[in-house]
């Protein structure tokens, strides 16, 4: 059957179908290529101790934040904190801004950055939640087994 | 005694709705009318019962009765009034308590104003209404009953609301939205009765359409509320974060945008009958997703409810049923609803059809993007991941683009066929007119950007566009302003949406590429210089209010040594919950926002300041208003108040209406 001789609502139907390939084929070249390279994992601090985390990825990691780790310079926004799963591994913070308002020692605390050579993390976001009840899950799992009494320090 | 009764009211309503499918399905299935008419009862009194109870709810939190636990948990004596009040859907039971609340409303209002409706067709909306009802009252009495007593051992004092629902916008966000999301069980069950029938022709269209499209208009205004008290509360002056509980709002509004607009091609036209069903479907699915992702706890999230696995479980059941048997129904009738109206390639049928399919697009790309964690999860045995916001703006951005453009050619387009001629007419011109004006606006700014005047431009063309429509409306006519009278308002609901859409993107990329942001570290009497504005610092003072403490903090802003203004941001504590927040001071202004908030005390007195400009942010919420209002005002179009008195001419021989009143 020749393109030119056929009825009109044929075309059409031809028409559609192409566009909509040619867009659904756009959106998932896109979409994938999207997802591929917007996937943070999450460590938890036993990883990044043991060096299982890649270095200058842009990776997510949490636990909660050390009783008496929270170092504040003088003269600008850093800050530094130690992120620990209460079972013996930690890790040491790097941030500048502000930090969010439920943001204390012995609370849960999830970080987006990327990890250092020096093995210090450097904190692009850290993650606010804003109900004091609830846990983020990745800290849940972290501090899995810990022991209640150094659970929190409130 | 009171709250007693308010359970007790709940699960009357609960059998209610049970009654309210079996009582008119025995009515259909027998052909008695006099059963078929009691769902309007019944729907009366699902109504009443659910807002006794939720009133009951409400004096249970106003006399602070904390032997009832959820009221214990999410109020305090100090709590004022008005919050107390809004507390009642705080928390998860109350809002689900609401939200059944919004759909006997909504059930009600269908049986009220669908009486021209053929009483087997208005039977089977009703019964598919109380069907979904009767889910949602067994959801909330046997998993999450708000009214249960903590006795004998109850607090003397309550665990207080959330700090950060403690404002004016989290008192009406949720009832907004929940209109929104449950008012899309109108057109499913209006979809589904069709179905179920086999009675979907093209008034089924015209009576689903008004509902669809007043949902929706309650969907964008909670949608938009949620994003401007996102901007205000959290403190950081972000209004869109692409987090998992905003996505759950967000797709059921990209799919209802996709399905106002072909329900208007199904009732104009009779074009893309099966395809709107389908939509109708995936809208109210959506929905109940949304409902499910924000209330299990599966995803991390800003919002999220406490976390409950069996609720979360209850939720995906009802889900898996309401798909599962919709689809099922679909599959078997859907294939009789070919049609054989032709329509040119450049007509509004097409121009729509592009429409739905960006938008289901973007849809599902949002979908993939907040499911794929959960995914991953499962399938590399339990690695957490996060999709981050670049991901949702590296797909969402592109996809809107030829959207802004097909909606720029749209408003002159004509139904059936439109030749190229008429359709493109005039467009390089206004094309022209607009990339102009756009780099010409974008040359004043500081820093002139390409994405401003690539949106720049599409969002000045579209509304030159709708000006061009305008114009086509009142040429060779004798009296200009009677032919603007005579146009139905659905015309002018299209100017409206279409402008507010234009206005909200304008808003959305002016913000985002213009906004000047910075943290500093301030001493009382210390100056900085942001973009072009001087902002000093005065220290801060403590002040009381009603529930907290606060400190708060002067700041004077200065453009060219004149006095801009002086915002005064505060520090709060929380008494009842010692929990901090940031309350951010806003000079709100047309072309843009000064936004100062306090972050924490430093040492010596310093504080952290965070001080944003951002140009334009106002026109986002302002652009959604007028795409929300756009929805409301096509209710009022001619066409469906005409109907309620009279049967207009062109419809009389359609076997869905019935003359109302003689």
């Amino acid at each position: 059957m020749k393109f030119g001789v056929m009825k009109p609502h044929r075309r059409n139907q031809l028409l559609l179908i192409f566009v909509l390939v040619l867009g659904l084929g756009l959106a998932l070249t896109f979409t994938l290529r999207a997802l591929d390279s917007n996937i943070n994992l999450f460590y938890a601090p036993a990883e990044i101790k043991n060096g299982q985390t890649p270095i200058g990825k842009r990776i997510r990691a949490g636990g909660m934040v050390k009783a008496k780790s929270v170092r504040r310079a003088s003269d600008s926004l850093e800050v530094h904190f130690a992120v620990t799963d209460l079972k013996g591994s930690d890790f040491e913070v790097r941030y500048t801004g502000i930090l969010p308002d439920l943001f204390r020692e012995g609370q849960g605390v999830v970080a987006t950055g990327t990890l250092g050579r020096d093995g210090v993390f450097s904190a692009e976001e850290i993650l606010a939640k804003h109900d004091e009840k609830y846990m983020p899950p990745e800290v849940a799992m972290v501090i899995e087994g810990a022991e209640p009494a150094g659970a929190t320090t409130l | 005694m009171i709250v007693e009764l308010g359970h007790f009211c709940l699960v009357l309503a609960c059998l209610l709705s049970l009654l309210m499918v079996v009582v008119p399905a025995l009515g259909l299935w027998r052909g008695q009318s006099s059963l078929m008419t009691m769902a309007t009862t019944l729907a009366a009194g699902m109504f009443v019962f659910t807002l006794l109870s939720f009133l009951a709810l409400v004096q249970a939190f106003v006399v602070s009765d904390f032997s009832v636990g959820y009221v214990a948990r999410n109020s305090n004596t100090l709590l004022p009034l008005q919050y107390k009040v809004s507390a009642v859907w705080g928390a998860h039971e109350g809002s689900f308590l609401l939200w059944t609340l919004v759909m006997s409303f909504w059930t009600v209002m269908v049986a009220g104003f669908s009486k021209p409706l053929s009483q087997d067709m208005r039977t089977r909306v009703l019964i598919v209404m109380a069907g979904l009802s009767f889910g949602f009252y067994l959801f909330l009495i046997l998993t999450s009953n708000p009214f249960e007593r903590t006795l004998p051992f109850y607090p003397s004092e309550g665990a207080d609301l959330n700090p950060l629902l403690q404002d004016f916008g989290l008192i009406i966000h949720p009832p907004l939205l929940y209109m929104g999301y449950v008012g899309l069980a109108v057109p499913f069950a209006f979809a589904i009765a069709s179905l179920w029938g086999n009675t979907l022709d093209v008034s089924w269209a015209r009576w689903s359409r008004p509902w669809t499209n007043v949902a929706w208009a309650f969907l964008t205004m909670g949608i938009t509320l949620g994003s401007w008290w996102a901007y205000y509360e959290l403190g950081w002056g972000g209004w869109w974060f692409w987090d998992a509980v905003e996505n759950a709002s967000f797709m059921p509004w990209l799919i209802a945008t996709a399905l106002v607009h072909s329900l208007a091609a199904t009732e104009k036209r009779g074009v893309f009958k099966s395809w709107t069903v389908l939509l109708a479907i995936f809208g109210f699915s959506f929905s109940l997703l949304g409902a499910f992702l924000v209330r299990s706890g599966v995803l991390t999230s800003v919002h999220a409810f406490a976390v409950d696995a069996e609720r979360g479980l209850a939720i995906l059941w009802f889900l898996a049923i309401v798909i599962g048997c919709s689809l099922l129904l679909y599959s078997a009738r859907a294939w009789n609803l070919r049609s054989n109206i032709t329509f040119a390639a450049t007509s509004r049928e097409n121009l729509i059809l592009g429409n739905n399919l960006i938008l289901t697009i973007s849809a599902l790309v949002v979908l993939l993007g907040t499911l794929y964690p959960l995914g991953y999860e499962a399938f590399t045995g339990g690695a957490k991941i996060s999709i981050g916001p670049p991901y949702f703006n590296a797909v969402f951005v592109p996809l809107m683009l030829p959207l802004l453009a097909l909606m720029a050619l749209s408003a002159t387009s004509r139904w059936w066929k439109t030749d190229r001629q008429t359709l493109l007419k005039g467009k390089p011109v206004t094309l022209g007119i607009a990339v102009a004006a756009s780099i010409g606006l974008v040359l004043m700014l500081p820093n002139p950007n390409l994405w401003v005047i690539g949106i720049g431009s599409l969002s000045i063309w579209i509304v030159l566009g709708l000006v061009q429509a305008l114009a086509y409306q009142v040429r060779n006519k004798q009296d200009k302003m009677l032919a603007l009278f005579q146009r139905p308002m659905s015309f002018y609901a299209m100017l409206v949406g279409h402008t507010g859409i234009a206005v909200s993107a304008l808003g959305i990329v002016a913000a985002v590429t213009l906004s000047e942001e910075v943290d500093l570290r301030m001493t009382p009497g210390s100056e900085a210089r942001v973009d072009v504005y001087d902002v000093k610092f005065f220290g801060t003072t403590a002040v009381q209010g009603p529930n907290y403490v606060a400190d708060q903090g002067r700041i004077e802003i200065r453009r060219d040594s004149t006095l801009v203004t002086t915002l005064f941001p505060e520090k709060r504590r929380y008494l009842a919950s010692n929990s901090v927040m940031t309350e951010a001071a806003i000079e709100a202004r047309f072309l843009g926002d000064l936004y100062v908030a306090l972050g924490e005390p430093l040492s010596e007195g310093a504080w952290a300041v965070r001080v944003h400009i951002k140009p334009f942010v106002r026109w986002i919420w302002f652009g959604g208003l007028m795409i929300a209002l756009s929805g409301m005002m096509s209710v009022f179009d001619q066409r469906y108040r005409s109907r309620k008195r009279r049967v207009s001419p062109e419809t009389s021989g359609s076997a869905e209406l019935e003359v109302a009143h003689g």
